[in-house]
């Protein structure tokens, strides 16, 4: 009797030190989110001075969305320019990892070539995103030295294609990232119980067996963890693309990604339609997490 | 028990969370009814004979601006104005308190939004005094209470007699009562680089230069011509404010529909003719693109702009500019029209009406003052009376324009303004409409397409519009 109250007033610090959680979690998540679903359902906007709304209109907005077509669209631009994004920036990420992990190369300056791999993303990304547009403006340092070794004749305008500007998005981020990608594999490669590398080198395996057949099996479960974080990640791109293109997504809004697409409704204070909009993000990206706690459960059902 | 406490606590505080966002929407309620509110006392206001100001309260003086220029005005010309850092001054014993916010993408107007919207429950330091509009977007502004009629602020119209009539059009409400006043009057021309018009014209005189372009047609030709040669003309956009400004009818109908104007349209179809031809660039103003004609090696040919424009962006005072060098002349183009301007109101709510009502009057009726900036600043300033001065004397003549005298030109196209096609949603469809063309013009979309993102995209920035 006496010890389970000693145990019950013990556990109460567990609840005393759960507090500042709870209550910021309520304050910043909880309660955002709630209001959010709640004003999707309202015509709410602000033309020039004058406040219209809040009129309910039920699913109205959301109809508006599915139906005038951007949505997919956006998130086609988004997909595409992370997929063009992610994918370099793995290979390059695995590359590194496998370099900076395998003791029989003895790289040198390992800590300082890290940090510099690393430094891209502490750069704020609209001040990356400005550099480049400045680099790759028409009269800008790039096409210059482009024209003056001969490759162009006249100065390529990188902002008017539709692939160049995606590209350079790709890159942009690619290069913020890949630092951080790095590391996380490293992380995931050290785990790997060094005897199997022993032990596959002794049967005679050439390093690209061994990480084909070792390294790159036993990585999954990490690979797939910075997969789904990038992808989530991804999806809310926004400042790159939104200050090297001004804003407009342009040419043709065919780099306009679904948090730009979001911020035009912000803009204008239509908090209903945004309010849907973000709706439909929240699903997708919950559909997404669902994958997450799906992979990472498996695997820990298989290794234990 | 003890975990019941713990229950109520979080009940207590998840219930206080509630609490909080109840609050915030209750009072942003209330700074509606403010709103209504003070727009009923301002109208009481109106129905007394001499409207008496009360006595000056407010230590601070808040203006807000989207750029520098007002405010290197007041530094250089309000006597009395004293600078402390770059952002805040003293005038006697008030403080001023510049907020600039940039006017891209509707920025300064969402913000100047969020302000008046809340000037009744702001605290007298942080109550907006001042605040600037421009043309585009003023009667937004002119037609609801948040701004002060001039006469309710003792400045008739004798003290605004010699001003150009179109300044004033775009400051009037629905009574008729003007609600703002500006220190310039912004006719604009195109500006020319006298060197290149030698080799493309062979001549620079400002009178056959103006030939060449006297109208639309005889532009594009001479657009043909500078290509030839290798130059460009200037930007598609450079253009676009001298057909907008030639509309014959608003961006927006009565019944919230947007309308393309045929002259609106006429600029499409003839810059994506020069722009294939290689005569105009698509450069959007105040990119590093479009600034390198500063200098003679960015081979631009000239720019439209008012008058203004010599002094704040040609930038005279650095070296190797064709500024620097007097290398440009002024003509007044195809079709006369309008760029900028600047319109000071005063906030309903202000705490320093009297010193509000002096910034205005020194500002822009003084015309001392008036004199001193279009002699300092090259500005066209909004006073016939100057203005005539200056066109008939050596005062008027600008070095950066080799000499030339431009002043009877820009009083003369002040004169043809007319501005009986401006609606409120001017700066957000113009540049919409610009950056969907864009598309078009480097051959990225069709025209329909792009008048299709044009209306989506305006339609994202003004919901109620159809």
């Amino acid at each position: 009797m006496n010890k389970k109250s000693k145990v019950v007033r013990y556990n109460k610090w567990g609840y005393i030190f759960l507090i500042p959680f709870v209550v910021a979690y309520l304050a910043f998540q909880m309660v955002p989110l709630v209001s959010t679903i709640y004003n999707s359902f309202f015509e709410n906007f602000r033309s020039g001075l004058t406040q219209i709304g809040p009129n309910y209109v039920g699913f109205e907005n959301f109809k508006t969305i599915i139906t005038n077509g951007d949505l997919p669209l956006y998130l086609k631009n988004t997909l595409i320019m992370w997929i063009m994004g992610f994918v370099p920036q793995i290979l390059l990420s695995l590359l590194l990892g496998a370099w900076f992990t395998d003791p029989s190369l003895r790289l040198k300056c390992q800590t300082f070539f890290k940090t510099v791999i690393y430094l891209p993303n502490l750069i704020m990304a609209s001040a990356f995103a400005m550099l480049f547009f400045t680099l790759f403006a028409d009269s800008g340092p790039v096409n210059s030295i482009l024209m003056q070794i001969g490759a162009i004749s006249h100065a390529y305008k990188f902002m008017s294609h539709i692939w160049s500007v995606r590209s350079l998005i790709a890159t942009m981020n690619c290069l913020m990232w890949f630092g951080n990608t790095t590391i996380l594999l490293m992380a995931g490669m050290m785990g790997i119980d060094p005897s199997l590398f022993e032990a596959a080198q002794v049967d005679g395996a050439t390093s690209t067996q061994i990480f084909y057949k070792i390294t790159l099996p036993l990585l999954k479960p990490i690979l797939i963890y910075v997969m789904i974080t990038s992808l989530i990640g991804g999806l809310q791109m926004f400042d790159v693309p939104q200050v090297l293109t001004n804003g407009s997504g342009d040419p043709m809004r065919s780099s306009m990604t679904l948090i730009m697409y979001l911020n035009k409704h912000l803009f204008s204070k239509n908090f209903g339609l945004g309010g849907a909009l973000s709706v439909f993000m929240f699903i997708i990206t919950g559909i997404l997490s669902l994958i997450v706690f799906k992979f990472t459960g498996k695997e820990d059902k298989d290794g234990r | 028990m003890k975990k019941r406490v713990l229950s109520l606590l979080t009940v207590a505080a998840m219930a206080a969370t509630m609490f909080a966002g109840c609050t915030k929407d209750s009072t942003s309620t209330n700074a509606g009814k403010d709103n209504s509110a003070a727009g009923d006392t301002a109208t009481k206001a109106e129905d007394g004979a001499a409207a008496e100001l009360p006595e000056d309260t407010g230590k601070v003086l808040n203006i807000q601006v989207w750029n520098d220029e007002f405010k290197s005005r007041v530094e250089n010309h309000y006597k009395g104005y004293e600078k402390v850092d770059e952002t805040h001054g003293k005038i006697g014993d008030v403080e001023v308190v510049w907020t600039i916010t940039a006017n891209e993408g509707n920025a300064y107007q969402n913000h100047l939004d969020e302000l008046l919207t809340n000037q009744e429950s702001a605290s007298a330091d942080d109550k907006v005094d001042i605040f600037l509009v421009e043309a585009d977007y003023a009667l937004k502004y002119v037609n609801s209470p948040v701004s002060m009629a001039m006469s309710d602020l003792g400045i008739t119209d004798a003290d605004l007699s010699d001003q150009y009539e179109y300044t004033q059009k775009i400051v009037k409400d629905e009574n008729g009562k003007i609600k703002g006043s500006s220190w310039q009057a912004c006719s604009a021309g195109f500006i020319y680089n006298r060197e290149f018009a030698k080799d493309v014209l062979g001549t620079d005189e400002p009178e056959k230069v103006q030939e060449a372009m006297a109208d639309w047609d005889k532009y594009n030709e001479t657009a043909k011509k500078v290509a030839d040669k290798g130059y460009k003309m200037c930007s598609v956009n450079d253009t676009y404010r001298v057909y907008s400004n030639n509309v014959s009818g608003k961006w927006v109908n009565d019944k919230n529909e947007v309308v393309v104007d045929k002259n609106i349209d006429k600029w499409v179809d003839d810059s994506k003719k020069l722009v294939d031809e290689g005569a105009e660039t698509t450069t959007e103003l105040w990119s590093d693109d479009w600034s390198k004609g500063k200098r003679a090696s960015g081979k631009i040919f000239g720019y439209f702009g008012p008058a203004w424009f010599f002094n704040f962006c040609l930038d005279a005072d650095k070296e190797g500019t064709v500024a620097a060098d007097g290398g440009w002349g002024f003509v007044e183009g195809p079709q006369s029209y309008f760029w900028g301007g600047t319109w000071m109101c005063a906030a309903a709510g202000t705490d320093n009406a009297n010193l509000v009502k002096d910034l205005i009057l020194t500002m822009t009726t003084d015309k001392t003052v008036l004199k001193e900036i279009a002699m300092d600043d090259q500005d066209c300033v909004n006073s016939k009376e100057v203005l005539a001065d200056l066109a008939g004397s050596d005062d008027g003549n600008i070095e950066l324009l080799g000499g030339q005298n431009p002043y009877a030109q820009l009083a003369a196209g002040a004169e043809k303004i007319d501005l009986s096609n401006l609606s409120e949603y001017d700066q957000g469809c113009n540049e919409e409409f610009q950056k969907a063309m864009k598309n078009y013009f480097e051959g990225n979309a069709d025209k329909d397409k792009a008048l299709e993102q044009f209306n989506k995209a305006v339609k994202e920035k003004y919901p109620i519009l159809k």
